[in-house]
């Protein structure tokens, strides 16, 4: 057994209600790690074969949360979701910071695999290896913060009771879905804390249909042992003082993006990406701070940064609202990309989307898809089931907002996420619609657009992306450089937050793997083996598809078409991206990658990683 | 070099303040079992509800009704540091000092049958240290003079209301 890992793994079948555990080999775990990587590998075993066939919210699709090594030794837990995304019909590892990793780790577990669907709504409750599926029927319909009171008090009572003389029990981790996954909403998440989430690949739908309304867990054992503890001792220490330094980073977080990334790169979303600059001063980060936070640092174990604040609208229409920050994605997707520029409507409808247990960027995504096509006179009042979706007019994006979770009228076609909407629409109205679908792959772009180029993502980022809109998993050349995929696969698979990671030597998380495992990993060493292990695999998951939908990278490795209109205002005005270049760098890329022209993963270089089976299923895509 | 002498210490905290890094957890289990474990820590984070994120462990009563209560004798009273210490190979893990405590601050050993309270790291908290390098600053060192510590031991629950209440106000009556 390799250090570092609990050892074993959950396998919860909801049809049977059977629970085992299992394993996996070594040679797994050392190429595959965990997190991303290993989610990409249990999928293919399991479903390969059938990948085309198997519908994301299906009973046959597999849902994983699942741990890495680092996971609780890297300062900032992050617990990996993953299974066969109903946004991209591939693999995404969509990862939620929080505490259920570490307790999960603690209970002994590395993961847990959900197969089937139960009958009826059903919650896990996991202490140690005392694993038990209970009725969810009370908790079915609730919102985020009723589901944590009642679920957390719940399981606290059910602890007491069995162990009287404990003492008083800490709350259990949990991580669940609000209505928004119960509805099986394609843009709904899983969610941890009231505000965390597990956004991007739309698990939250994929819980939702299997009837899985929560997961609770208390460890009370120790992390597993590792192989060098005053190592990762010193190491920790590193990576705490170098975040102690950013003094701006921990007093912010990512707020500071809402004004930021407009007016200063030009590269946040404003009106639907139809301009990606803005000037406004009140949607400032000091006025968040002076106005709406009661609480200026919230974290995750671990973390010495802090990124997380707390917001409350403490008086006028929209009193009682409470969320974190809000960070800067959604200040960007539940505020300027909806032409909000005011803090208290932007704190208020991140509040419904947490509540309602969606994804802030693929709602605020589509939702401003929809109010362009109004802006354009495409959808009418009676398409909107008579909402004026008018820029800037919060109420009525509340409004669709939960129409979206709940399914209801217009909001059941916008709950498809905005390709499906888009293609629907197009239909209807007997348009391009996609035109106006800031999107790739199914999954909507993250909050950083490329046109200015003076923010992180490069021309490709979205175009050869495994992960489709992810700006958490951007990609670029050199394949062993900063700027790849390939160092966020890592991320993602040792399963721990990235964002203490900036401005630390890069090898640290390296080394800090080799103190945890006993194995030694460069970065050299990862990137040409594990990692591309995984990112072939990702590809073949991407490519292959369905059922629904498939992705032909002719058709589809390009950026969403608003990318090459010129940026209309600010200092980057006239700026936008250069087809030629991005078709001339996407050959580079195909190559470092070891894909053929058409962006085919190669017999040579899958065969040279032991993927005999995937260069067989990709046989017929080439 | 002379030993300096030790002097009875409290830890004040500030409680709102807390981020909920567990920072404190990291390094007690660190400390006093050798590896990073959350549950055996001696001070441990509770989040009832999100945001209302506080550290709960002994405070060290004037009158210590834990030692009182304990039926072996195995709770003492460090003249040095003023801390409880527990003598692992005497406790029974009965309960009494949790129940015995206003604020159930004890709590078990998850894996072994013996009590967790805090010991002040014999004059030195280590749970301090990493509060204040990380400039949360919820814990502080302080000299224990005669002030109403007490008051400080409080359930899981009265403290999560009071905090909860600060933060969010009637609001708050929602997630209690």
């Amino acid at each position: 057994m390799i250090l570092g890992y609990a050892g074993k793994f959950l396998e919860v079948n909801l049809s049977t209600g059977k629970i085992k555990e299992t394993v996996f080999d070594d040679d797994v775990l050392k190429d595959y790690v965990g997190g991303r990587g290993l989610a990409a590998k249990i999928l293919w075993d399991r479903l390969g074969s059938k990948w085309e066939n198997i519908d994301p919210l299906g009973p046959e699709n597999i849902l994983l949360f699942l741990t890495g090594p680092l996971t609780g030794y890297f300062p900032g837990g992050r617990i990996c979701v993953s299974g066969k995304s109903p946004q991209s019909n591939g693999v995404v590892g969509s990862t939620v910071a929080g505490e259920f990793g570490v307790e999960l780790r603690c209970a002994g577990y590395d993961g847990i695999i959900v197969s089937g669907e139960a009958k009826k709504p059903v919650y896990l409750f996991i202490k140690d290896s005392d694993v038990v599926l209970r009725n969810a029927e009370h908790v079915w319909g609730k919102d985020a913060k009723q589901t944590v009171k009642i679920l957390t008090k719940e399981c606290r009572e059910l602890l007491k009771k069995r162990f009287p003389l404990y003492g008083e029990w800490k709350e259990p981790a949990l991580l669940y879905i609000g209505q928004a996954g119960e509805n099986k909403v394609r843009t709904a998440v899983v969610a941890a804390k009231w505000t965390h989430a597990a956004g991007y690949g739309g698990y939250g739908a994929v819980m939702g249909s299997k009837k899985l309304k929560a997961i609770a867990v208390k460890g009370t054992g120790p992390l597993p042992p590792v192989a060098d503890k005053e190592k990762i001792k010193r190491l920790i220490q590193i990576v705490n003082d170098n975040a102690y330094d950013n003094e701006l980073w921990r007093r912010w977080g990512t707020g500071g993006g809402g004004y930021e990334f407009g007016a200063k790169t030009s590269s946040e979303p404003v009106r639907n990406w139809q301009d990606e600059w803005h000037d406004e001063k009140g949607y400032g980060v000091d006025q968040f701070e002076n106005k709406l936070w009661i609480k200026q640092s919230w974290s995750d174990f671990g973390c010495p940064t802090c990124c997380m604040k707390i917001a409350m609208v403490k008086n006028g229409k929209f009193k009682g609202a409470i969320t974190d920050n809000p960070d800067y994605e959604m200040q960007a997707y539940l505020g300027t990309n909806l032409g909000i520029f005011v803090p208290e409507k932007n704190v208020y409808l991140s509040t419904l989307a947490d509540d309602l247990g969606l994804c802030g960027i693929q709602t605020g995504n589509v939702m401003g898809f929809a109010a362009e096509l109004f802006q354009r006179g495409i959808l009418k009042r009676d398409d909107l089931d008579g909402i004026e979706l008018k820029w800037g007019n919060a109420e009525a994006f509340a409004n669709l907002i939960k129409k979206i979770a709940f399914r209801e009228g217009v909001g059941d076609l916008l709950a498809e996420g905005i390709y499906r909407a888009a293609l629907k629409i197009g239909k209807m109205k007997n348009l391009d619609a996609l035109q106006y679908a800031v999107q790739s792959k199914g999954i909507g772009i993250g909050a950083h657009g490329i046109r200015s180029g003076k923010d992180f993502p490069e021309i490709i980022s979205y175009v050869c992306g495994v992960q489709g809109g992810d700006h958490t998993s951007l990609t670029g050349l050199p394949l062993n450089s900063g700027a790849s995929e390939l160092m966020e696969i890592f991320n993602d698979s040792g399963v721990f937050c990235n964002f203490n990671s900036f401005g630390l030597p890069r090898d640290l998380k390296f080394n800090l793997y080799t103190a945890v495992t006993g194995l030694r990993l460069t970065r050299n060493q990862w990137c040409s083996n594990g990692a591309l292990k995984i990112l072939q695999l990702q590809r073949a998951e991407l490519l292959l598809g369905g059922p629904d939908l498939k992705w032909t990278p002719k058709i589809h490795d390009v950026n969403p078409p608003r990318f090459y209109e010129p940026l209309p205002s600010g200092p980057y005005h006239g700026k936008r991206a250069d087809k030629s270049d991005v078709e001339d760098y996407k050959k580079r890329y195909y190559k470092a990658a070891g894909w053929d022209k058409n962006g085919i993963p190669k017999t040579e270089i899958l065969r040279k990683l032991g993927l005999d089976d995937v260069d067989k299923a990709l046989e017929k895509l080439r | 070099m002379a030993k300096k002498k030790k002097e009875p210490i409290w830890i004040a905290r500030e409680l709102s303040k807390c981020s909920g890094c567990r920072k404190c957890e990291i390094a007690c289990s660190l400390f006093h079992e050798k590896s990073i474990w959350p549950e055996a820590s001696r001070i441990r984070i509770f989040m009832l509800v999100p945001g209302a994120d506080f550290p709960h462990f002994c405070a060290q009563c004037e009158d210590y009704p834990c030692v009182q209560s304990c039926p072996v004798k195995a709770l003492s009273i460090s003249k040095e540091t003023g801390a409880v210490l527990v003598d692992n190979e005497a406790c029974i893990a009965c309960g009494k000092c949790i129940d015995a405590c206003p604020g159930r601050v004890p709590h078990m050993h998850p894996k072994e049958k013996r009590i967790l309270i805090c010991d002040l790291c014999n004059g030195d908290p280590q749970c301090v240290k990493v509060c204040q390098e990380g400039g949360w600053n919820v814990l502080k060192k302080v000299s224990r003079g005669d002030r109403p510590y007490k008051l400080y031991a409080r359930t899981p629950e009265e403290t999560t209301r009071a905090l909860a209440l600060k933060m969010y106000g009637e609001k708050a009556e929602e997630f209690l």
